[in-house]
C-alpha cells in the first residue's frame, strides 16, 4: 500500500487553478520528487498535504485514511513533517530549542505538571533532549547548539529546519526546496543526508526541488508539473528526456516555432 | 568569562545555569527577605508595590513576551482579580487563603473566555480587541454596582491568615513578605513553564504560527492557555493591588493601567522574567524620584516652580520613546550587553547584537 496518495486533487485560488487533477502515490521508502517551472503548483501540493489549504476536489490519503478531515496541527501527529521554502524557524530561540519544539507531538505531560515541574516532566525532557541530540549528531549541528537562529547564516538555518522536521520522527518527510540557496558543497551534503534519511532512518521523502542534479542523484521517481497539470511520472532520466517536460521548461523547439 | 562545562542533560534542566548564578539569586532573595529589618514602613510599602507590579508584569510578559500576543486589556483582569478577591471575602466571608487563589482562577477563566473569540487575531488587531475589553471592564464595574460598589468603590478587608493580620498599614513587613512569597512562587512557575514543552510551544506561536502548526502545536489551544495563565497571574496581582490600595473603584483599573503595564514590560525588556522586575522598579520608583526632585526644586526655587502636575506621565512617555528608539530590548537587554562587554573584554564587538529585532510582529502571512 502506498504511504501517501493523492487522487484527482484540484485546487484553485479564485480564477487561478493551481493544481488540476493531480493523482500520484508515494510508496513507503522511496524518494519522490516534484519538479516543474515556477507556478506549476508544487508548493500548493505541499500546502494541501499539510492541510494549510483544502482542495476543491479529490482526496488525499495517508496510510489509506483520508486526511481532509484533519486540522494542520494534526498532520505531524500522523507522521508527516515538513520544511518550508522560505525558512520558517523560531528566530528568537536557539537551535536546540528549535529541535526540542519539533518534539511537540511526543509531548506526554500536561500544563499543570509542567508548571510544577514534576519528576515525570524532567524524565520526559531528558528523552526529548536525547532525541534532539541524535538529530544534532546526524546533521553535524554541534557548533550551533546554543546559537540563536537569528544570528545564523542561511545554509545553517536550512539544515536546522531539516533537523526540526527530523525531530518529529515522521514517516513521511516533505522537503520544500531543500537545496535552494545552498552552495554546491552544501547541496552535496543535503544529497547524502536525504540518502541516509531514507536508508538509515527509513523515512519516506517527498520533495520539491529545482536543482536537477540533486533530483537525479537522490530520487527514485519524479513527477513533472506545469501550470497545475501533471506532465509525466517516471524515473529522473525518463522525466528529463520527456518532450512535454522539455517544452514546459524551455518552450517549443525550432520545429514547433516554425509551424 | 566563565565557561560552564555541562556533563549531563540535567545541567540544562536546572533552575540556574551554574552554582555561581544560584548563589547570586539566593543572595538576592535573602536581601529581599531581610529588607523589612533595615527599612521603614514607607519604603517597605513601596517595595511591596514594586513586587505587585512585577507579578502583574510577569503575567503580561508571558503573553506578550513569550506567546507574542499583545494585550492592552490587562487592567480588566487585574480588576477581575481584585473584585473577586474582595467580594469572596466580604460577601461570603471566605478567608484570604481561599479567595486569593480563586481570584486568580476567575481572572484565568476570563482570559480563556477572551481567547476564544480572539484566537484568530494577532498583532495590532489583537491589541485593539483587548483594548476594547479594557474599556468595557470600566463600564462593567459601574454597571455591576450592587456587587462592586460601582463609582463609590469597595473596601478591601484586612488580610488574616491563621489569625495573623497582614494589613499594609498595621503590619507592613507582613504584607511585604506575603507579596514576596507570591512573587517567588510565580517566578518558579514561570521558570518551569519556560523549560518545558509548554513554554516552547508559546515561543513557537510567537515566532512562526505557520511552522508551529507544522510541528503539531494547536494554535487556538496554545493561545487560550497562554491567555489563561497570563490573566490568572495578573488577577493575583490585582487581588494584592486591591489590598494594597485598601479602597478602589472603577477608576483604579482604567485603560491607563493597561498601558502602564505594557510600557513596564517593554521598558524592562520583553521576553525575560528579569524584564518584568526591572520594569516594575522603574514604574514604582520613577514617581518617587520625580517627587523627590520636585521637593528639592521647591526648596531651592520656592513653590510653584518648574514642575507642572502630570509630569510623571510625560516622563514615562519620554522614557518609553527613548527605549524604543535606542534600546528595543529594554533594560534587561542593555544589561546583557554590558555584561557581555565585560565578560569578553576586550574582545566584544559592536555588531554582536546587531541582528536583533523586536518581538511584536504585527502581521504575518498565514
Amino acid at each position: 500500500m502506498s504511504l501517501l496518495e493523492l487522487e484527482d486533487v484540484t485546487m484553485s485560488f479564485g480564477g487561478l487553478t493551481a493544481v488540476e487533477g493531480a493523482s500520484f502515490a508515494v510508496n513507503p521508502g522511496e524518494v519522490f520528487a516534484l519538479v516543474g517551472p515556477n507556478g506549476a503548483g508544487k508548493s500548493t501540493i505541499f500546502n494541501l498535504v499539510s492541510r494549510y489549504c483544502t482542495p476543491g476536489g479529490g482526496d488525499i490519503r495517508f496510510e489509506g485514511k483520508s486526511i481532509l478531515g484533519c486540522a494542520p496541527h494534526d498532520i505531524p501527529r500522523l507522521g508527516i513533517a515538513r520544511t518550508f521554502q522560505n525558512i520558517e524557524l523560531f528566530e528568537h530561540a536557539t537551535v536546540l530549542q528549535n529541535l526540542l519544539i519539533g518534539r511537540h507531538t511526543h509531548r506526554r505531560s500536561n500544563a499543570i505538571s509542567e508548571i510544577l515541574h514534576l519528576p515525570g516532566v524532567r524524565a520526559e525532557e531528558r528523552r526529548h533532549r536525547l532525541a534532539a541530540e541524535k538529530v544534532i549528531d546526524f546533521l553535524d549541528l554541534q557548533p550551533y547548539r546554543e546559537s540563536l537562529i537569528m544570528g545564523l547564516p542561511y545554509g545553517v538555518r536550512k539544515i536546522v529546519e531539516l533537523g526540526r522536521a527530523l525531530a518529529v520522527e515522521p514517516k513521511l518527510l516533505l522537503l520544500d526546496e531543500p537545496a535552494s540557496g545552498l552552495s554546491a558543497e552544501e547541496t552535496d551534503d543535503v544529497a547524502f543526508w536525504i540518502e541516509d534519511i531514507r536508508k538509515v532512518m527509513g523515512i519516506t521523502v517527498l520533495m520539491v526541488e529545482h536543482d536537477m542534479g540533486l533530483v537525479r542523484s537522490v530520487s527514485d521517481r519524479v513527477l513533472a508539473l506545469a501550470d497545475g497539470k501533471t506532465l509525466v511520472i517516471g524515473t529522473p532520466q525518463e522525466v528529463q528526456t520527456d518532450p512535454a517536460v522539455i517544452e514546459a521548461y524551455i518552450g517549443l523547439g525550432d520545429d514547433g516555432a516554425d509551424e | 568569562m566563565r565557561i560552564v562545562f555541562k556533563t549531563s542533560y540535567d545541567a540544562d534542566l536546572g533552575l540556574f545555569v551554574h552554582r555561581y548564578q544560584a548563589f547570586w539569586y539566593v543572595l538576592l532573595l535573602a536581601v529581599a527577605v531581610g529588607l523589612p529589618f533595615v527599612m521603614n514602613d514607607f519604603w517597605i510599602g513601596e517595595a511591596a508595590l514594586m513586587l505587585i507590579w512585577a507579578i502583574a508584569g510577569m503575567g503580561l510578559m508571558l503573553l506578550v513576551g513569550h506567546a507574542g500576543q499583545p494585550s492592552l486589556g490587562h487592567a480588566a483582569f487585574m480588576a477581575v482579580g481584585a473584585y473577586t478577591n474582595v467580594i469572596l471575602q466580604t460577601s461570603l466571608g471566605w478567608p484570604f487563603l481561599v479567595s486569593f487563589p480563586l481570584s486568580g482562577c476567575a481572572a484565568a477563566l476570563a482570559g480563556a473566555l477572551l481567547a476564544l473569540p480572539t484566537a484568530r487575531l494577532h498583532g495590532i488587531y489583537l491589541a485593539i480587541a483587548t483594548l476594547a475589553v479594557s474599556v468595557l471592564a470600566e463600564d462593567g464595574i459601574v454597571m455591576l454596582a450592587p456587587w462592586t460598589g460601582g463609582v463609590s468603590g469597595i473596601f478591601a478587608p484586612d488580610i488574616k491568615i491563621f489569625g495573623v493580620g497582614f494589613n499594609r498599614y498595621v503590619n507592613a513587613p507582613g504584607f511585604y513578605w506575603l507579596t514576596l512569597g507570591v512573587a517567588v512562587l510565580v517566578v518558579l512557575g514561570y521558570r518551569n513553564i519556560l523549560r518545558s514543552p509548554l513554554g516552547r510551544s508559546l515561543v513557537a506561536v510567537r515566532d512562526s504560527e505557520i511552522s508551529a502548526q507544522a510541528i503539531g502545536v494547536n494554535l487556538a489551544r496554545t493561545k487560550a492557555v497562554s491567555f489563561a495563565l497570563s490573566c490568572g497571574v495578573t488577577g493575583l496581582a490585582g487581588a494584592l493591588m486591591g489590598h494594597f490600595a485598601g479602597v478602589f473603584n472603577h477608576e483604579t483599573f482604567t485603560i491607563f493601567l493597561s498601558i502602564t503595564l505594557l510600557m513596564m514590560i517593554v521598558i524592562g525588556g520583553l521576553g525575560s522574567i528579569h524584564g518584568a522586575f526591572l520594569g516594575a522598579i522603574v514604574i514604582t520608583f520613577l514617581p518617587l524620584a520625580i517627587s523627590i526632585v520636585r521637593e528639592f526644586l521647591n526648596e531651592r526655587f520656592g513653590t510653584a516652580s518648574v514642575m507642572p502636575p502630570g509630569i510623571e506621565t510625560a516622563a514615562f512617555g519620554a522614557i518609553l520613546i527613548a527605549f524604543i528608539l535606542l534600546e528595543p530590548m529594554g533594560i534587561y537587554g542593555r544589561w546583557i550587553k554590558i555584561r557581555t562587554y565585560f565578560e569578553l573584554f576586550p574582545f566584544c564587538r559592536r555588531d554582536m547584537f546587531r541582528r536583533q529585532r523586536g518581538y511584536l510582529r504585527t502581521e504575518r502571512i498565514r
